[in-house]
This record gives structure tokens, C-alpha cells and sequence, in this order.
């Protein structure tokens, strides 16, 4: 089936061309990396979790995202997603290759991943997130797939299949707690140890999960005929919106508790991250930016208008993705470590080469999607013509 | 057998390049690894072909004995001489030079231990 | 009938399975802080002040007399050579790679959740040496995926094996005092004339660390094993600065120490029960 991907016109090949340019760009800058070690980024004692780390999180929740096609569907026999559910799964692979790409970029010993499973250990819970990603993996990788299989050669998918299906849907929620878990469980961490970094994870992945699927689907619209249906992306429209409500009403909250308790420990780093905190503010414009415009966004996707005009809908999702991108691909992980728990502050800019590694590693997510994309696309195009 | 006349060759070519390295070192051992052995010293910790085959083993249950299960940092060979569980501390106060004792022999086996990367090899000084 | 039973046996079966596994999961996720909670009195910071009784065998802390390094010019610079030269602990000159095992912090810095209103002068100038606090409930060890970083279980050191750390700093992430460095680059580089850039001094009978993985002060357990005392109490000499000894003792004089003074420990409201502690 994967022969489908081999067939396409220049424009298909423009684009794979242009993404592996970057991602050789990245590998290259991965080779230094590997050669001179993590000092090659902008970490430090610090902050020493950067920019592959904050990517990962954020990613992990645009994988966790595409359950939000599964369950409709599957469980709600909710026909009209019939045909994008499987762009939903396959989000959600070429989502967590990224993340086990990120995750590897940030090791400072690469070639001893494999400790983790020769020396597991139940209470670390970047153990259980190996676990659980890897098995995210798998389990969409078997039933987008197979499922696609069967619709191309015109039969009813095989029943060993059902299960998998069931099970993925706990299991993306699963992916977005255990790695919420990796913050909300550290003491000396005020602004990660809250309780409901889990939901949080999960509402704002609810919503840039599928506002990134919309774009897919609307860019396929455009350059290769490919109708998601009305009724599939007004449905998709609600879920955002709702998603997104509960994650500004969540930071909302955040906010209450810490200005309302007046705990130090807890306003700092939000201080630092809307506001600045002892003439520290580097994070502020960006904060402030993703705030009002994630804010925006979710009011102009509940508008009709929005919805039914596809260019509209296209800037709507495109500019709440990135509001959501700020708050937890860049704010949240970096936040976390300023102040430091010996309360010095430490600011944290990324240097170029490891701004080309993530560029390369996205371009390599992208690369996996568009490929397993033209190959759905060919598939629909063979059914409905 | 469709294209039979590019094949056989082709496969011929292929047969010969991969084995002409062998060819043409042949009857050739090359440099035989003779790594130095200390004068001083009576015995090792283990029987010497005990050690040429595991000693990296060794090297890796002293490790996790001594810092995980609280083992002994000093122990007493077969012939009585008390030695340090370590390879700073043990082996190289006896086999006092990296280059000739154990690059002779990883050299030749073409492998790179990483030891060095960490541990100081003896009389190395700034 | 029959296959009414059959279905009741396989449920009766599972959920005998998940009874029994369940806690026994439960307690291995939550292992070292069962300890901390079993029949003692659960207040701020363990009940205890001090911490909870350690399960291991033997529990080595240090009182730290701060009064004694503010009178005794230099003592705490000299406390960091001694461990910095015997540990090959690399100094880059600068912040992004700092690598450190006991250093010098402000009284503010790191005391930060005491009030600093109307605080004696006296206090901002204290010299604080800060450490590894060998925490008796670890949070870095909890957060290692691999067990690279470990409560040793006979004297209860929080250990390092940096043949198997894979360097994901998960346990800089954990530790609330900031007492874990990460090697981000080579610490043996050499400049053109061949000498180690940023080690002065080679100590031959300690290895150095490789880049890559994260590398903290050991309380000295190579020196500890021998029936030596850490390298920074050795340094402290006669002058009383620095105590070490067996918290489980009831006899040794540490634990005299502890109970005849007041002492503080950091932060004891994140539950870590300290091996260190500091008379103000």
C-alpha cells in the first residue's frame, strides 16, 4: 500500500524535497551535537531541559489529540468522521515518532536508551512514559493501518482489530497524564506541581491536536480535492472550542491559586512568564501573545461564519495552534525551571544549531505524516472517487 | 534465468572484491598482539586465560558489587596477594601502562572500550 | 450452569490477581516514602524535625556549624578545593557549564522560603556550604528511569553509576536543591599544548566523568569505605565547622550534636528528610 506514496505530481515532490533539505540541515546539526555533547544548546545547570524537551510535551498532547477522532467515531458510531478518523491515527504516529526523535535529541548518552528497559524501574515515571508512548505507537500504527488496508481493498476491517481500536482511546489519554506526571511530581517545582497539570495537558492537547488535523484536512481540500465533509468539521470546530474553554478556564485557575494564595513559591513563575520577575522578562511578549491570541482564536471558531468560510477556519486553527504551541511547547517547560529552587534566575535562549535539530525532527514528522497522508488520500480517492 | 549474461558476472565481481581482502593478506598474521606483563607481580586476581577471555566482566560485577551491593572494595587472590577492586585502583597498579598492556590487545580486536573516557590511566599527568 | 461457573471462576480469579497485585504495585511506586510515614507523627517536615529513622543500616549525615565558617576566613573555600581536587571536579569558568559538588550560597539563597524581613546583617553574610543533602526520601531517585542514581541500602548514600546515567536530567529536574550537574561537554578537553583545559590538578587515584551524564557530591563513600571521613570535613581539621557521622547511632556525635543544638535543615516542607544540617 505504501506504493500509493510513490505517486504524486511536482508539487507532492517540491514539498518532500524541501522537508528532507531541512531535515539533512538537522542531522547534520545533530552530528555536531552528538560529537561536542548537549553543551552545543542553550541549557545549563540551570535550565536543563530546553526547547527538545518543551517539543516533546507539546507533541505529546498533538498525539494524544487524535483521540478526539477515534472515540467519536468508534465509540458514538459517529459516521461523519469516517473518513479523517484515520488521518486522526496517523497524526498520531508521525506525533509520537517525533517525540521519541525529541527525546533522543536530549539525551546526553544516546546510545544507552536501552538502560531504560534493561533496568526498568516502576517508580521513575519517565519509565512508564517509555511504555506508554511506545505503545501509543503501536497500537496506532496496527489499527490506522489495517483499517486502511481493508477500505483499499473494499473489505470490512479484520475483528482482531476492535480491540486495539478500544484500547487506544484510554491509552492517548494515558500518554498525556504519565507525561504530565513527569512535571507534576517533582517538589521544589511549584509551578509544575499542581494537580491538574494532567487535565491541563489534556484540554489544550484536545484542541491543537485536531485544530492541526483541520489544517491537514483543509490544505488537502485545497491542493488535492479531498472533501472532509461539512458535518465532520463542524463537529471538529466544536471539539476545539471546547477544549479550548477548558484550558484558558485551567489557566484561569492557575492563576486564582497562586495570586489569591499570595504563596511566593507560586506567583514566580508566573510573574516571570506574563509579567517578569526581577527585570527577567524574555518570556513575556511571547506569553502575552499566545494568551490573547489563543484567546481570540477560540472565540472566532465558535462563530458560524468562521466556520463555514474555509480560509477563515484555516488562519482560526492555524493561529490557536501556535497560541497553544507558546503556552506549552515554550512556557511551560522553560517557566518551570526560573526561578531555579535556590531561587536565582537563569534565562534560557536557544542556540541556532539546536533550533535546526528541532526544525529537522519536525520536518522528519512531517515528512512521516504527508507519506502516510498521500497514502489515505489515495485510498479515499479510490472509494469515493 | 532472465539476464543471465549480467548477473553471473555481476555476482562474480561482487564475490571477488569481497574476498580479496582475505586474498591478499593471505599467509600474513600480522602484528600479533604481545601485551607487557608486570615484573613485579606474582599472580593476577584470576588465572590468566580466565582474564583474557572475561576480565571485562570482571570489571563490571566489581563495579556493580562494590557501589550497589556493598561488597568488599579489597579481596585476596587464589596465591594470597590482597588487590583493590578496581580498575584505577587494582589492575593498573599493577599493569602500569595503558598503552602497552591493553591497546595491544583491544587494538588488535579493534575494539574501544570507553574506559579511559572516565578513569585515568596510570602516570598520565597534566 | 457450567458456564455461569466458568465465568465466575475466571472473575474470581482476576480480581484475586488485582487484589493482591495492586497494593504490592502500589507500595512499589510509592517505595521510600513508607518509611516516612509508618507510625510517626506526620506534621510539617516528617513530625520529626530532624526526619524519620532511616531503613537503611547505617544513615551518615553532617552538622554544618555556620558560625564557624563565617569566623574562620577561607575555611569553606578550603572545604571545596579538598573535594573539588580529589573528585577531578572540572571548573569551566563559566555558568552554562558549571559543574560544582559543594559550593558557597547565600543565607537567602539557600534558606529562600525563611523570611528574610528584618533579618540580623549578620545573616547575609553567612557563608552557607551546600551539598548533596543525601535525602533519607530522595526525590532524584525516584525520578531515575534507569537506577543510574540510587539510595545505597547499607549507609544510605544517594549514589551516582555513571556507566549507566543516560543523561536525561530527569534528577536535575527533581532535586529541590539544585545540588545535581549535568556534563555538558567534555570535561577532559585538551588545549593545544595538550593540557586538560579545565582541570588544574589530575587526582590519579579518582576517575573524572565523560560528557553526557549528570554527576553529584557522593558524601565521599570511596574515602568512606576505607574508614576515612568525607574530603570536606577532613578539610574543616580541628575546628569543629563540620560534624560527620552515623544519624542512626544514638551514641555518636553527631546525633549528641542534634539533640543538645538547634539546627536547621533546607526545606524540610518537600518531605526529602535531609542528611545535612546547619547550625545558624
Amino acid at each position: 500500500m505504501i506504493d500509493k506514496a510513490l505517486k504524486g505530481d511536482t508539487r507532492y515532490w517540491i514539498w518532500l524535497a524541501f522537508l528532507l533539505g531541512v531535515m539533512t540541515l538537522g542531522g547534520l546539526s545533530y552530528v555536531q551535537q552528538f560529537k561536542y555533547g548537549l553543551g552545543y544548546t542553550g541549557m545549563s545547570r540551570d535550565v536543563s531541559w530546553g526547547v527538545y524537551i518543551a517539543q516533546f510535551t507539546f507533541l505529546v498532547g498533538v498525539a494524544a489529540g487524535g483521540v478526539m477522532l477515534v472515540l467519536p467515531y468508534y465509540l458514538h458510531d459517529f459516521k461523519a468522521f469516517g473518513r479523517i478518523t484515520v488521518l486522526g491515527e496517523f497524526m498520531a504516529i508521525a506525533a509520537v515518532s517525533m517525540c521519541l526523535m525529541f527525546i533522543l535529541a536530549d539525551l546526553g548518552q544516546p546510545a544507552r536508551v536501552l538502560n531504560v528497559i534493561l533496568h526498568p524501574t516502576p517508580n521513575s515515571m519517565l519509565f512508564w512514559d517509555m511504555i506508554v508512548l511506545n505503545g501509543y505507537l503501536f497500537l496506532n500504527i496496527i489499527c490506522g493501518w489495517v483499517i486502511l488496508n481493508a477500505e483499499a481493498k473494499e473489505v470490512p476491517p479484520p475483528k482482531w482489530v476492535k480491540p486495539f481500536v478500544y484500547i487506544s482511546i484510554p491509552w492517548a489519554i494515558s500518554i498525556h497524564t504519565v507525561t504530565a506526571f513527569l512535571y507534576a511530581g517533582l517538589p521544589g517545582r511549584h509551578f509544575w506541581l499542581t494537580a491538574i497539570m494532567a487535565p491541563r495537558f489534556l484540554a489544550s492537547a484536545f484542541a491543537a491536536g485536531p485544530a492541526l488535523l483541520l489544517i491537514c484536512a483543509m490544505a488537502m481540500k485545497k491542493y488535492a480535492n479531498f472533501d472532509p465533509g461539512e458535518k465532520a468539521v463542524n463537529k471538529l470546530c466544536t471539539i476545539i472550542s471546547y477544549a479550548a474553554i477548558a484550558n484558558f478556564f485551567f489557566i484561569g485557575l492557575e492563576f486564582f491559586t497562586a495570586y489569591y494564595s499570595n504563596i511566593p513559591g507560586h506567583m514566580h513563575t508566573l510573574d516571570y512568564l506574563f509579567f517578569g520577575l526581577e527585570g527577567h522578562d524574555n518570556l513575556v511578549p511571547f506569553m502575552r501573545f499566545s494568551m490573547v491570541l489563543g484567546l481570540i482564536a477560540t472565540i472566532a471558531i465558535m462563530v458560524p461564519a468562521v466556520r463555514r468560510n474555509d480560509r477563515y477556519l484555516v488562519i482560526t486553527c492555524a493561529a490557536l495552534f501556535l497560541a497553544l504551541w507558546i503556552d506549552k511547547g515554550v512556557g511551560l517547560v522553560l517557566g518551570g525551571f526560573v526561578p531555579n529552587p535556590l531561587e536565582y534566575i537563569t534565562e534560557y535562549v536557544p542556540t541556532f544549531g539546536e533550533l535546526m535539530i528541532t526544525a529537522g525532527i519536525w520536518a522528519t514528522g512531517f515528512f512521516i505524516l504527508t507519506i502516510l497522508y498521500k497514502v489515505a488520500l489515495a485510498v479515499d480517492r479510490q472509494i469515493h472517487g | 534465468m532472465y539476464d543471465k549474461e549480467k548477473i553471473i558476472p555481476g555476482l562474480i565481481v561482487f564475490v571477488l572484491i569481497a574476498v580479496f581482502p582475505i586474498l591478499y593478506n593471505r599467509g600474513n598474521a600480522g602484528h600479533i598482539p604481545n601485551p607487557e606483563k608486570p615484573k613485579a607481580a606474582r599472580e593476577c586476581v584470576r588465572p590468566v586465560q580466565d582474564m583474557r577471555e572475561s576480565h571485562m566482566q570482571l570489571l563490571i560485577d566489581w563495579r556493580t558489587d562494590v557501589i550497589r551491593d556493598n561488597g568488599a572494595r579489597y579481596a585476596t587472590a587464589a596465591g594470597g596477594t590482597r588487590y583493590a577492586r578496581s580498575l584505577q585502583l587494582g589492575c593498573m597498579k599493577c599493569h602500569d601502562s595503558k598503552r602497552k598492556f591493553c591497546d595491544e590487545c583491544h587494538n588488535y580486536a579493534a575494539v574501544k572500550p570507553y574506559c579511559w573516557d572516565c578513569h585515568i590511566e596510570p602516570k598520565e599527568n597534566m | 450452569m457450567d458456564i455461569k461457573r466458568r465465568k465466575f471462576l475466571k472473575l474470581a480469579g482476576l480480581s484475586a490477581v488485582a487484589g493482591i497485585g495492586a497494593p504490592s504495585a502500589f507500595n512499589m511506586l510509592l517505595r521510600g516514602e513508607v518509611s516516612a510515614s509508618e507510625g510517626k507523627p506526620s506534621g510539617h517536615g516528617g513530625g520529626e524535625g530532624h526526619g524519620a529513622a532511616s531503613t537503611t543500616k547505617y544513615r551518615y549525615g553532617i552538622v554544618i556549624d555556620v558560625r564557624k565558617f563565617a569566623s574562620i576566613k577561607g575555611l569553606a573555600g578550603k572545604c571545596i578545593k579538598a573535594c573539588h581536587t580529589i573528585h577531578n571536579v572540572p571548573n569551566y569558568g563559566n555558568k552554562k557549564d558549571e559543574i560544582k559538588w559543594v559550593w558557597v550560597e547565600s543565607y537567602e539563597h539557600a534558606f529562600p522560603e525563611h523570611s528574610q524581613y528584618k533579618r540580623n546583617e549578620r545573616l547575609h553574610k553567612l557563608p552557607i556550604l551546600t551539598m548533596c543533602n543525601h535525602c533519607d526520601n530522595p526525590p532524584c531517585v525516584r525520578a531515575c528511569p534507569t537506577q543510574a542514581t540510587f539510595k545505597n541500602k547499607e549507609n544510605g548514600i544517594i549514589m551516582m553509576d555513571y556507566h549507566r546515567c543516560i543523561g536525561c536530567r530527569f534528577c536535575m529536574a527533581a532535586c529541590p536543591y539544585g545540588a545535581r550537574s549535568f556534563n555538558w561537554r567534555n570535561p577532559r578537553e585538551k588545549d593545544s599544548q595538550g593540557r586538560y583545559r579545565f582541570l588544574e590538578r589530575i587526582n590519579p587515584d579518582y576517575p573524572c566523568r565523560m560528557r553526557g551524564v549528570v554527576e553529584k557530591c557522593t558524601l565521599c563513600v570511596e574515602r568512606i569505605d576505607r574508614g576515612q571521613i568525607p574530603a570536606c570535613v577532613e578539610a574543616t581539621g580541628n575546628t569543629g565547622a563540620m560534624i560527620f557521622g552515623d544519624l542512626n547511632d544514638p551514641n555518636s556525635e553527631i546525633s549528641r550534636v542534634l539533640r543538645e543544638t538547634f539546627t536547621i535543615q533546607r526545606k524540610p516542607a518537600v518531605g526529602t528528610h535531609p542528611s545535612l544540617f546547619y547550625i545558624i
